[in-house]
């Protein structure tokens, strides 16, 4: 709960973040960072997306009007990325609504600390296409447990948005030819064939963000454990 | 686990993202970054650019009547499916693949044993137990062998493997690992193909045994 009261301390919801900007195709489309610059939510001064905001208030407040506005966002995009991996249409829409009433019912489990969101949603649909491909439960890591008390500091929050705003940035400079490779790996049908080229992408930054994040978290799991 | 030395690479850890690796590699992604938060924090890079691919995509069109009939659903009872907890030294994704319970061994002769957890035509993941100091017999692979440490240590012609560290093995490597002195080593084994034993022997074993 003191996340809760932190980030209604800090996170002003603006009137204005239900409109999101009508998207381009494709990653031309990836300065969406700046585009929604209006939309952007002021917390200690710095900045947070909109989804991100939306993403909490649905954790911390189970904020319906917040969900819809994730809805809007993320399930055209959702239908689309689950179209181009090879689901048929008729599954698609199914697919869409799993993943939404999943990022509702997992919403305690997102840590704007240490995840962004549309990376955070776009896992859970990865998931959930594969295990109705596979029929079995895809494997995935151990979860960190977080303690209802464990509580990021808004700093980290923060710093992990703009992070994932600097990797936008870079998405959006890079040449058609490395764009291409980008949707392939992630937005591409899942077939297994493995490239084994190099994403050109500096994800340095933001991994060591993320690294940070989860030093903490394990400073704050020994911590807790004591006493 | 700060020790660990040998991670999955990079295009691997990618591929996990983009959901294009097979079940048994997934399976190996999954245990070691449950035991390495390097990796792990590799993976969240990964999928913050996959989010910013997802922000990126252009929308489709989505029914009129779909955000009412997710909205109305939001008070009914997740579906969930327990996953069983990690113990004894299987992260949790290994004892859901071992459905929770203790592996069942089957021998391979000289003390090696092995337990199949999981095989199809896109490959096969299963566990090994080496006594201390025992050698595997010299196989090659056509696809790639993933091997990761859980237990004790082994080494081959190329390098030491200690617990949480991730052999990455391609066709061009015939080679004889040997555990370490001490505990036993335990690793999970995975290939997108199945192995070729050299001799005669290995050979039947292999058929014998499904290896």
């Amino acid at each position: 709960m003191r996340v809760l009261i932190r980030m209604l301390n800090l996170v002003r919801l603006p009137a204005t973040v239900t409109t999101v900007p009508p998207f381009q195709g494709g990653l031309d489309g990836v300065f969406v960072a700046d585009r929604v610059q209006d939309g952007m939510t002021e917390a200690g001064g710095a900045e947070i997306s909109p989804q991100t905001a939306w993403m909490i208030a649905v954790r911390d407040r189970r904020d319906r009007a917040a969900f819809a506005r994730l809805f809007d966002y993320y399930a055209p995009r959702l239908k689309s990325v689950t179209l181009r991996s090879g689901t048929p249409a008729a599954e698609a829409e199914d697919i869409v609504q799993d993943v939404m009433l999943a990022v509702w019912h997992k919403a305690s489990q997102y840590d704007p600390a240490r995840a962004d969101v549309s990376g955070w949603i776009y896992r859970i649909a990865r998931n959930r296409q594969i295990d109705l491909a596979r029929r079995k439960a895809r494997p995935e890591p151990e979860d960190l447990m977080l303690d209802a008390s464990h509580a990021p500091e808004a700093d980290q929050i923060v710093a992990m948005a703009q992070e994932a705003g600097e990797l936008r940035r870079a998405l959006g400079q890079l040449a058609p030819e490395q764009k291409r490779l980008i949707e392939k790996a992630y937005l591409g049908d899942m077939s297994h064939v493995e490239i084994r080229e190099d994403t050109g992408l500096p994800l340095g930054t933001i991994k060591s963000r993320i690294r940070l994040g989860l030093e903490r978290l394990r400073y704050e799991l020994k911590e807790l454990r004591k006493t | 686990m700060t020790d660990i030395s040998h991670h999955v690479p990079d295009w691997m850890i990618r591929d996990y993202v983009g959901g294009a690796l097979s079940y048994a590699f997934d399976l190996v992604v999954a245990t070691h970054v449950s035991m390495c938060d390097e990796c792990r924090a590799r993976l969240g890079a990964h999928e913050a650019l996959a989010g910013a691919a997802l922000d990126a995509s252009g929308p489709a069109e989505v029914s009129d009547g779909l955000r009412d009939a997710v909205l109305a659903r939001l008070d009914d009872r997740p579906r969930q499916r327990p996953r069983p907890a990690a113990f004894g030294v299987f992260p949790a994704p290994l004892a859901e693949a071992l459905h929770g319970r203790p592996p069942r061994w089957r021998s391979l002769g000289l003390g090696v044993r092995q337990c199949i957890l999981h095989e199809d035509r896109t490959g096969s993941a299963r566990l090994l137990f080496i006594p201390p100091e025992q050698a595997v017999p010299e196989h090659g692979h056509r696809g790639l062998e993933l091997t990761l440490v859980l237990q004790g240590s082994f080494h081959d012609e190329t390098d030491q493997f200690e617990v949480g560290d991730l052999e990455v093995a391609d066709s061009d490597l015939t080679h004889v690992p040997v555990a370490g002195k001490g505990a036993p080593c335990i690793c999970l084994a995975a290939t997108n193909a199945p192995l070729r034993f050299k001799g005669f022997l290995p050979r039947l074993t292999q058929r014998l045994f499904r290896i």
